[in-house]
């Protein structure tokens, strides 16, 4: 995973609120089994006519955003099913950050772990940003998270909240898995006291399986 | 935490799994059980196979096939979508690698995953659940925390048998009272969604409780629980009783002898104590629920099956003025329109919401000797291998096929454009699923949510239909 310290890139608008994973990538291109390549099926049914053709009204086929890092939308961003193939797709489109009022749990989640800050920003300010944004290549947003703070375009700095621990992660690009498997003589613990106190949760469904027919 | 602090049904499962909690307070949390399917997974064996990292826990691990495959008989001779067919190997090949317990394909209990968790005793109370499916949370009627994860936290529980979790806020839906007839609990948690919207259980884990509830087999509960995530809670649940002991009891899967009887005095524990806190109460009164159908893309635009399409211009402000403009249209609708008015093309009956026998046998009792309208497509879909032999055996294919629905292999099917079963661009479709998002059952359908027994009468009448007009004789 990828470090994220300060960004400074191009922001989409999206005003859109309840962006669901759904729109951000349609079923059918779930089927991949890596975890690259999905950029240029991101948003597909907002970014392409039936016939395939760019949609040009969509903000993401206009010129500068073609190029954003950073998209900005309206509440409850990322609602909908826990694919993370969403989080995939706007990361190899080349977005790192998204802002918005609220995102959905899992895809605020999924984010963080695929190296995306998602940064919560009150309706007002997101609406602020956005008429930012519209300006267009002269519009540079900087996202700081060493200092927790979106930078404008007139330099006025706001500042945001974000989980201690999942700042640190993303500050030095740290996979969770690892620092979890330093645990395992906790995790050893763990189960044996649970073996000892429900037993019926093991030598399920293996050796049950192998028994059974 | 003090052992006498009241707490709720929630906290005491995500207690007594707790591994250890971390300086900043996130929970390193130990999983019971983890479904695998092909769709969430490969890129989380890929991730082991790259850090040459075992699985954990074999037997706490359990893989099925759900999303990809056909719900007719070509399904047995191979899958023609090359993608999908790449996924379904890819699931093949790494369950082989890794020795991960598999139901393959042909394997009559192969089913939808939160179907077949349940049904072979692999989900049980007081257990914490997860699976790389937003749908999980189906599995908490139970009485278990059970939740989606997104594909890291797939390869982070093979890995580790343990997930990172911040505590979640508690919330409590309560219903209380009779429900009206004609009404099921796919009608109670339409309800509820309407009520607190998509966004209204963030952050949150919904306790659904309340006579109504308790009142419900467990095939309600599911349907329930199934849909918290549709309220914007990633996981439901509901306190096990003595309905949740007596299903669980005699699975292949579940506790036998003088282990089920210590399991259930530590499910009996479970509930939660008199005078917890939640952090967020709803109440809802089940006089006042009706049989209710979504008209929007969004699961929180339902309405009573009595009431008309919203007029997008009688919203609050321009940014919902705007979301109805685009539903409405996307939609194919008018304002004003009655909903029994709208036409139907395709009735859906399966899902993970509404796919065990009695889903089956409620659509099958509104099917009973009536005929599908003309021009309409209606399949019923089980949820596994072994809800389809049950209906068989208790002749309700032969009621299905007689009044002219397709009867089917077991699968998600229509639920997502994801398989051969899909909707084409402008069809209508009364659906049994959970999503009504635009494009969710293939490109330009659309979709309206509604329960076994009303997606059944839809398909007679050939338009979306008030269930209680067929039992009183109307159609
Ligand atoms: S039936 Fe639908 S909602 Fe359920 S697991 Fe399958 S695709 Fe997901």
């Amino acid at each position: 995973m990828d470090a994220f310290t300060t960004l400074t890139g191009i922001a989409a608008p999206l005003p859109m609120a309840n962006v669901d994973t759904d729109k951000i990538i349609p079923a059918r291109f779930l089927k991949t089994i890596a975890r690259t390549g999905l950029g240029k099926s991101l948003f597909a049914n907002l970014r392409y006519r039936e016939d395939g053709s760019e949609n040009p009204d969509f903000v993401l086929n206009q010129e500068p955003y073609r190029h954003a890092e950073v998209l900005i939308a309206h509440e409850n961003f990322g609602c909908g099913s826990s694919r993370e193939h969403a989080p995939w797709a706007l990361l190899d489109f080349g977005i790192r950050c998204v802002i918005a009022p609220d995102f959905a749990d899992i895809f605020h989640n999924n984010s963080f772990k695929n190296g995306i800050l998602p940064v919560r920003l009150s309706r007002e300010v997101c609406d602020q940003l956005m008429e930012d944004a519209r300006m267009g290549g002269n519009a540079r947003l900087t996202v700081d998270l060493q200092r927790q703070v979106v930078v404008r375009p007139n330099g006025e700095e706001i500042p945001f909240e974000i989980d201690p621990l999942r700042r640190h992660l993303l500050l030095n690009g740290l996979d969770d898995i690892g620092q979890t498997m330093q645990k395992s003589t906790s995790i050893d613990g763990f189960e044996a006291k649970q073996r000892a106190a429900q037993p019926w949760l093991y030598g399920a469904p293996q050796q049950e399986e192998r028994t059974a027919s | 935490m003090s052992a006498t602090k009241p707490r709720t049904l929630y906290d005491k499962i995500f207690d007594a799994h707790l591994v250890e909690t971390l300086p900043d307070g996130t929970a390193l949390l130990y999983i019971d059980r983890h479904l695998v399917h092909e769709v969430t997974s490969p890129q989380a064996f890929e991730g082991l196979r790259m850090a040459n990292r075992p699985v954990r826990r074999l037997e706490g691990t359990v893989a099925v096939v759900d999303h990809n495959i056909a719900t007719d008989a070509s399904r047995y001779t191979g899958i023609d979508d090359p993608e999908s067919r790449v996924q379904v190997e890819t699931l093949e090949k790494n369950v082989a690698e890794f020795n991960v317990p598999y139901i393959p394909l042909t394997d009559a209990r192969q089913g939808i995953v939160h179907i077949i968790g349940p049904e072979q005793g692999l989900s049980l109370p007081g257990m914490t659940i997860v699976c790389g499916d937003s749908h999980t949370s189906t599995h908490g009627a139970l009485g278990a925390l059970a939740f989606g994860i997104g594909t890291s936290e797939v390869e982070h529980v093979l890995a580790t048998q343990t997930l990172l979790q911040k505590r979640a806020r508690n919330m409590r839906v309560t219903v209380e009272g009779e429900l009206p007839a004609g009404c099921t609990a796919k009608d109670i948690v339409l309800a509820i969604i309407g009520k607190i919207g998509t966004a209204g259980g963030n952050g949150h884990v919904i306790e659904f409780a309340g006579s109504t509830i308790r009142a419900l087999d467990m095939a309600g509960r599911f349907s329930i629980c199934n849909m918290s995530i549709e309220a914007g809670a990633r996981a439901g649940m509901i306190a096990p009783d003595e309905t949740t002991f007596a299903y669980v009891k005699g699975r292949p899967h579940a506790p036998k002898g003088e282990y089920f009887d210590r399991a259930v005095e530590w499910w009996k524990t479970l509930p939660t104590d008199e005078g917890a806190v939640f952090d967020k109460e709803v109440f809802l009164d089940a006089a006042e629920i009706v049989p209710m159908v979504s008209w929007g893309t969004s699961p929180e635009d339902v309405l009573p099956i009595t009431a008309a399409v919203p007029d997008p211009e009688a919203a609050a402000d321009e940014a919902r003025r705007a979301q109805l403009r685009r539903m409405v249209e996307y939609m194919g609708l008018q304002p004003g329109q009655k909903l029994t008015d709208l036409k139907v093309d395709v009735v859906f009956i399966g899902s993970c919401t509404n796919s065990r026998i009695e889903d089956m046998r409620a659509a099958a009792a509104i099917a009973r000797g009536r005929q599908v309208a003309e021009g309409v497509r209606a399949m019923v879909v089980p949820g596994s291998g072994l809800v389809k032999l049950q209906a068989e055996q208790e002749g309700l294919d032969a009621v299905f096929k007689e009044a002219g629905f397709e009867w089917r292999e077991a699968g998600c099917s229509m639920c997502l454009g994801m398989n051969p079963d899909k909707l084409k661009p402008g069809q209508r479709c009364a659906s049994t699923s959970n999503r009504n998002f635009e494009g969710r059952q293939g490109p330009g359908g659309r979709t309206h949510l509604c329960s076994p027994a009303m997606a059944a009468a839809a398909a007679i009448t050939g338009h979306l239909t008030d269930v209680r007009e067929i039992a009183q004789g109307k159609h």
